[in-house]
């Protein structure tokens, strides 16, 4: 009905009248617009650096075009396999521990008789999400301290021998997981909650009446009563996810843990701005860009199919 | 006929009944959870808050796992003595205060607009929008625009270079749209404007949207480091966070390594670091209690609508 309304008037009303009678809302629009245009989409210009030998001091106009040569020089290089590497398996850390994690959480939450207790593990559970990344990869880096730190010591009483855990590779992964988990399991727990919040309670009644158990209700209305939330989130972070957090592992990496703490946004960055090797370091954050979004794109797409639940 | 009634309701019953007992068990086993759970969650920021309280020397030592060792607040003297500390939380407080304030225009006014259904053009300006949310130009092009546009080591760099998060925008067109038409169509009537409708109808009904998203961009503002540490240059501009990044981070590292190699004895004193980790904690600590509850209102709105 709607819509048939909306094309008669369509109809009706020609182009000009109608941008006549919006014009003021481009007035609100305009300040956005020329902030994407200087800020999201003249870097997406500049991305052709990566196909240059760019030079920061003459420009596009005095550096030379080398067409894929940047690419090559990344691919080539064993930086390549190692950061690709270590980007993918941080990300199904990622996925496989810091994403399931706050659903639990949620469900454990909402199932909690307890409001007290219930309440007071969301407040608490959330609280880290506040705290600067930079403050906690400072009481991650002193916790790790082999002289002083926490967590050395308490090995200590065990007779375990101190050791200083950031310069170990193997380390690496297992401290950057609790890391964030740690800062975003309460936080991105919030929208399952909301979602569960939403589940009809007549369902349960009509559960409890049919003699259905504490499991049965949490696998049979609980679990899909969130799924649609639980695919929206996954889609919405998985190209995150490859991006990692690259702010926090520049603060823990060292040239020790290269091997497994090098990802492809910190490599572009030290090329970049610390080497200033523009063309590489552009080139492999393209690189970068174009995974996520063909991750985006294949997940809408095949939960799109499976779930009926899609981003567009 | 009448027997299998009688059973199956005995069953349901006693079905009610074992159910009743593993559930009072699961209730009990889970706010025992719960509780450990808290404790876990908040173990390492009590740790740093009573090692910062004490003595340096039992700390250094491990005396102090539960309770302070010595109470004193020599730390946090040592502490409020570092070079720039005064400047760096005044530049902290300024660029989330002004970044705050430019945020909430750029975004407002745009998600008005784009929550307009008469807008021209509308879904070709959400697209371009929602777009940059999946595909992103990264690190170096942005850098090298900033430099392009001769904004190296300012502030206004910080505060309009960061000036829209796509997704607090969309947030707030979301809220927008659940405003009833009919309220701006009697306003159009009585010759309002659409400024008008916007500062008189639309802001004042989206309060609880406009803490949201003022809090989210207020948090990034006030813990960002990475831009402001690629930007800025002088130590006069630098924020709270990039000056942290120094001594918590950097300094310690550096220290730690030398340590391994020369076993030479640190420099900087554990309890001051940590003094230093409660000082840059206060603010959001101060301010977490009175916007913790807007939450859930903004959250939801942001996942029901991508």
């Amino acid at each position: 009905m709607k819509k048939k309304d909306e094309l008669i008037v369509r109809r009706d009303v020609s182009l000009a009248k109608r941008l006549y009678k919006c014009w003021p809302l481009y007035v609100f629009l305009l300040p956005g617009l020329i902030w994407y245009i200087m800020f999201c989409y003249k870097p997406m210009i500049g991305l052709r650096m990566a196909f240059y030998d760019y030079n920061i001091f003459r420009g596009f106009s005095g550096s030379k075009f080398v067409g894929l040569e940047n690419f090559k020089i990344y691919m080539s290089s064993p930086d390549f396999g190692r950061t690709l590497k270590n980007t993918l398996m941080i990300a199904v850390w990622q996925m496989v521990i810091c994403f399931p994690v706050p659903v639990i959480l949620a469900i454990l939450i909402t199932e909690m008789k307890s409001k007290i207790v219930s309440k007071m593990v969301q407040t608490i559970s959330f609280l880290p999400h506040f705290i600067s990344t930079v403050v906690v990869c400072g009481m991650v880096v002193n916790f790790l301290s082999p002289s002083t730190g926490i967590i050395n010591m308490i090995l200590g009483k065990f007779g375990i021998e101190a050791k200083y855990f950031m310069v170990y590779p193997q380390y690496f992964r297992p401290i950057y997981t609790i890391m964030t988990l740690w800062q975003t399991a309460g936080f991105n727990a919030i929208v399952y909650i909301a979602a569960l919040m939403g589940i009809d309670p007549q369902l349960y009644e009509a559960a409890i009446v049919d003699g259905a158990g504490r499991w049965r209700r949490i696998i049979n209305i609980t679990i899909p009563g969130i799924i649609p939330t639980v695919v929206t989130m996954f889609i919405m972070n998985i190209g995150k996810m490859v991006k990692v957090g690259y702010e926090s592992i520049l603060l823990l990496y060292e040239p020790s843990t290269y091997a497994t703490a090098d990802v492809i946004s910190t490599y572009s960055f030290r090329m970049g701005i610390q080497n200033g090797d523009y063309g590489v370091a552009t080139a492999a954050g393209l690189f970068e860009a174009v995974i996520a979004l063909i991750l985006v794109v294949a997940a809408n797409k095949v939960s799109k199919r499976l779930t009926e639940t899609a981003l567009w | 006929m009448k027997k299998a009634t009688a059973i199956r309701q005995n069953g349901k019953n006693a079905g009610i009944k074992i159910q009743s007992k593993s559930e009072k068990i699961f209730d009990a086993a889970l706010n025992v959870f719960g509780v450990i759970l808290v404790a876990i969650i908040l173990y390492p920021i009590y740790y740093v808050f009573i090692a910062s309280i004490s003595r340096p020397l039992p700390v250094e030592n491990g005396s102090v796992i539960l309770a302070p060792v010595g109470v004193t607040l020599e730390s946090y003297r040592q502490a409020l003595k570092t070079p720039y500390l005064g400047t760096a939380l005044l530049n902290s407080l300024y660029y989330t205060f002004g970044g705050v304030l430019v945020n909430m225009v750029f975004s407002t006014t745009m998600a008005y607009a784009l929550s307009k259904k008469r807008l021209v053009g509308r879904k070709i300006f959400t697209l371009f929008t929602v777009f940059t949310m999946w595909f992103s130009a990264g690190i170096i092009p942005l850098y090298m625009t900033f430099r392009d546009f001769h904004m190296l080591n300012t502030r206004s760099a910080i505060l309009f270079g960061f000036a829209m998060n796509t997704y607090n925008m969309i947030i707030l067109k979301s809220f927008f749209e659940q405003v009833p038409e009919s309220l701006e169509e009697a306003a159009f009537i009585d010759g309002a404007s659409d400024f008008r409708i916007f500062s008189q109808i639309y802001l004042p009904l989206s309060k609880p949207a406009l803490a949201t998203v003022g809090l989210f961009y207020a948090v990034n503002r006030w813990n960002g480091y990475f831009w402001p540490m690629n930007l800025l240059t002088d130590d006069s501009k630098v924020p709270l966070q990039v000056l942290l990044k120094k001594l918590l981070v950097d300094k310690v590292k550096n220290e730690m390594e030398s340590a391994i190699i020369t076993s030479a004895s640190l420099s900087s004193q554990t309890t001051t670091i940590y003094a230093l980790i409660i000082i840059a904690i206060i603010p959001m600590a101060i301010v977490y209690p009175f916007v913790q509850k807007y939450f859930k209102t903004g959250l939801t709105i942001g996942a029901n609508k991508g």
